[in-house]
């Protein structure tokens, strides 16, 4: 192990601590990551992988569009297992009002730069056949795109040791902050800064954060190449997935590089743990089967869950933390946080080495829901 | 008492009596299911459970024909006899066309493939093989080996065991390892199996020596294991890999009991004595003493069973960096070579995550890495989409419906 002090120690190794770890040393920082169990086994291990801009503020926008093009970037040299496919995302009308939907959000994109199409019924069907007749229209994203997270946050990892990270898993964290990080199995580390990036468990070592873990369901098939081409998402997702109280389920549906069809998704807040729900996940498949039918005749063949850590204004906490200079945040991201991984590396690196920062990074610094708690 | 029989086959009878019972009606097999069918028991076949979804509530999938649906089974009390199932290791070629599971190829000649005069090898541990030697030597097949990869030694400690046993043993013959007109060789295993897509022949080495044996069927078993899925979703908690019942069979569960090769292998006299107690503890009856010293004696014998077919590490080296682990997914040892544990397999390569869900990988590498796997997980087994969609909200006020048994009823 190191000898010498670490410059940074980044607590988790999901897909946020990986890419905090990869822009960190290879900025030449001496950095360590820390993770309880394995690389990816958190949220990473559950999520969807849909890289995906979102427009439901502005500085989501800002975050997810930088993002996207980030993994964009970095597409020519992923390997194989993260199964990068350049899917594009159908969100899917299935009424005028979700049409003028459809509108508004092809001219808020158009005006930045983001390309995209509204997609009438025809269309719709000859894109996607196994939709229900019926639907009206849908706006198309070319760009947005789907991965295996485990394996991206494997990969980005690889990246970091490959630029001199080390990484220490099977220990969990009991406590960091003022320079230290102290593992289960007794030993204290000192690290110039450290980040907690522990997705929905942040809280349990950074006392005071607004975040609550939001359990999601999902269901994969057996393999149908063809069955279904983009990732397809209800408009409809933006009513139930913003409402912060009750739980909700969406059709939102994934084509895999296998051929498997990858389905979701369901939030709740208070579950009492990871167990798969028969009710939630029957009202879940319900949903997709309004909108797919032909999915009711599929094989499902294994169901799981995973937690999101969610914020009450739906923007992850990325920055320091006030009342420790040795202490970052880079959690809160939600259902978001495969596509917004890469961006938050970047912002966590920038604000480390004083570099001038790839985004205004404002809206994402934790003082914002920490100050007035304090 | 009001009983239902689930079972997820066509026939009853479970893995070695369903073919027996439909044959021929004097056999023991067909004698039992007459009488659970006239005491009143309501026989539920093709019916696979995969989810227990409330407390007191098996789901199941109906498979009827080309129409598959969704049933539901409330029950006050619940015996688990899911069985178990053989244990594959990988080795060079053992993916080939007519390499196949020991259980797997006397199946296969069970419902018509014709073996007459095809020379075939088994080979891996346990006194299934010797069965179906002897079963696949009755169809008219040469049996050019049987390879048992236990030394002498310790299969010998399992002959002087079963001579302790009387009585019921005899019929038991399936279960007895010698084996007359079958060649048969101990310390002896299968290195590699040949052939460009079909099986030609198989290496073995046979006390430290390599011999090649042209054949046209592999059939292999590295002994059983049981079937926990169900009980272990159920909450039922495991002693020493099986789970632990008390001596009226009843599981750390309230109102279910275990009973077969989950609670411990040991053949179907077991499964048998096992079954009944769970059946008289269920209905409030007395279990003799008889039938407690019959118990305690298979456990006994399960214990030798298991020690008997111990795997012998050298197995752990079988598999090149090439061999296909998890044949759902294309794993490849090497691949795997470098994994945390069970989980972080299943993340980074999708072992263990394809239609059979880790049940053939998941026993390979818990020997060869010493992987536990944990996550056990609705749906036990792949079904519709439509009939994990149709699940209700359980009302736990409803009357139960049945005592269920899931699984072969053997009481
Ligand atoms: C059902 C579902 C679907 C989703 N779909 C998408 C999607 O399509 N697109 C998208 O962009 N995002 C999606 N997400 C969100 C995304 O999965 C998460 O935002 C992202 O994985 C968060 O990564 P993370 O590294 O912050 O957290 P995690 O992956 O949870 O990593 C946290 C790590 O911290 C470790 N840890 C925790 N406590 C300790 C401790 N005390 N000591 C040491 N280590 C500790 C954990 O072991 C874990 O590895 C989805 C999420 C869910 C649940
Ligand atoms: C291939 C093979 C060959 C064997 N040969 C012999 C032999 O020759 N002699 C011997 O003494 N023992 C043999 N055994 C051991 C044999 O399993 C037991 O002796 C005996 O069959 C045990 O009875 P059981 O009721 O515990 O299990 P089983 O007979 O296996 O019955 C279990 C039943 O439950 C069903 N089931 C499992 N899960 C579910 C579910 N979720 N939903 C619905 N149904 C389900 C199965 O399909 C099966 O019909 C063999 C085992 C195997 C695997």
């Amino acid at each position: 192990m190191s000898c010498g002090s670490l410059d940074v120690a980044i607590a988790g190794a999901g897909i946020v601590g990986a890419a905090c770890a990869r822009e960190c040393a290879r900025r030449g920082l001496r950095v360590r990551v820390f993770d309880r169990a394995g690389v990816g086994g958190g949220a990473t291990a559950a999520g969807m992988g849909h890289i995906v801009v979102m427009d439901d503020s502005e500085a989501q926008f800002a975050l997810t569009r930088y993002s996207q093009r980030l993994w964009q970037e970095l597409r020519p040299e992923l390997p194989a297992a993260v199964e990068y496919e350049s899917a594009g995302t159908l969100w899917v009308a299935a009424d005028e009002e979700e049409m003028a939907e459809v509108e508004r959000k092809r001219g808020y994109y158009e005006a930045r730069g983001v390309a995209c199409e509204a997609v009438s019924a025809a269309q719709l069907a000859a894109l996607e056949p196994n939709l229900r007749p019926g639907l009206t229209g849908a706006l198309l994203v070319p760009g947005d795109a789907v991965v295996y997270p485990p394996c991206a946050a494997q990969y980005l990892l690889a990246q970091a040791v490959a630029a001199g990270a080390e990484v220490s898993l099977g220990s969990p964290i009991v406590a960091l902050g003022e320079g230290r990080v102290r593992l289960a199995n007794g030993e204290t580390i000192r690290a110039g800064r450290i980040v907690n990036a522990c997705g929905a468990w942040a809280p349990e070592l950074t006392s005071g954060l607004a975040i609550r873990p939001r359990k999601g369901h999902l269901l994969i098939t057996d393999r149908y190449p063809g069955f279904v081409r983009h990732q397809l998402v209800e408009l409809g997702y933006l009513k139930s997935a913003h409402s912060l109280t009750l739980d909700s389920v969406a059709f939102n549906v994934q084509p895999r590089h296998t051929g498997q069809v990858l389905i979701g998704s369901s939030r709740q807040f208070g579950a009492a743990d990871g167990a798969v729900e028969a009710p939630m996940l029957a009202r879940m498949l319900a949903r997709a089967q309004a909108y797919m039918p032909a999915l009711g005749r599929l094989s499902g063949l294994r169901a799981w869950t995973g937690f999101r850590a969610a914020t009450p204004d739906k923007l992850p906490l990325i920055g320091p933390v006030p009342g420790d200079d040795s202490l970052y945040l880079a959690t809160g991201h939600e259902g978001l946080g495969i596509t917004t991984s890469l961006a938050t590396g970047r912002l966590i690196a920038d604000l480390m080495t004083g570099a001038s920062p790839s985004l205004p990074a404002e809206p994402y610094l934790p003082s914002r829901t920490l100050s007035h708690e304090n | 008492m009001r009983v239902a029989l689930l079972d997820d086959n066509l026939a009853l009878g479970g893995q070695i009596w369903r073919a027996e019972a439909t044959r021929d009606v004097n056999t023991a097999a067909a004698r039992w299911i007459r009488r659970a069918a006239t005491a009143g028991a309501k026989m539920v076949t093709r019916a696979r459970v995969f989810d227990a979804p409330a407390p007191g509530v098996l789901a199941a999938e109906m498979n009827e024909g080309d129409e598959e649906r969704r049933i539901e089974l409330r029950y006050r009390q619940l015996l688990v006899a899911t069985g178990a199932r053989e244990r594959f290791l990988p080795f060079p070629g053992w993916t080939l066309r007519n390499v196949l599971g020991a259980g797997g190829l006397q199946a296969m000649v069970k419902s018509g493939l014709p073996v007459a005069g095809k020379r075939v090898v088994i080979a891996g541990s346990g006194p299934l093989l010797a069965a179906v030697a002897a079963y696949l030597r009755h169809h008219g097949a040469e049996i050019a080996l049987l390879c048992e990869q236990a030394p002498a030694s310790q299969t010998a400690g399992l002959a002087l065991a079963l001579a302790k046993y009387p009585g019921k043993w005899a019929p038991a013959a399936a279960l007895v390892w010698q084996l007359a007109g079958v060649r048969r060789a101990t310390n002896c295993w299968p290195i590699a199996a040949e052939g460009d897509e079909v099986l030609r022949a198989v290496r073995v080495l046979r006390n430290g020596r390599e011999t090649r044996i042209a054949c046209d069927y592999l059939a292999c078993g590295f002994h059983l294991v049981p079937n926990l899925e169900l009980p272990l979703l159920l909450g039922c908690r495991t002693r020493g890999g099986y789970i632990e019942i008390d001596e009226a069979q009843r599981t750390s569960v309230a109102n279910v009991f275990c009973a077969g090769e989950p609670t411990g292998i040991a053949g179907v006299d077991a499964a048998l004595i096992g079954g009944q107690i769970a059946a008289a503890a269920a209905a409030g009856r007395p279990i003799s003493a008889r039938q407690k010293r019959a118990r305690r004696r298979w456990h006994r014998f399960g214990m030798a069973l298991d020690r008997a077919c111990a795997l012998r590490a050298e197995l752990r080296l079988l598999a090149g960096p090439e061999t296909l682990v998890c044949r759902c997914e294309d794993v490849a040892y090497a691949r795997l070579a470098s994994c945390r544990d069970w989980r972080d397999a299943k993340l980074q390569t999708r072992c263990g995550m394809g239609p059979c869900q880790g049940r053939v990988c998941g026993p390979a590498t818990r020997f060869l890495f010493g992987w536990q796997d944990v996550s056990i997980r609705p749906p036990l087994f792949p079904v519709p989409v439509a009939s994990l969609a149709a699940a209700a909200t359980p009302d736990t006020g409803a009357e139960p419906a049945f005592e269920a048994v899931a699984g072969k009823n053997d009481s």
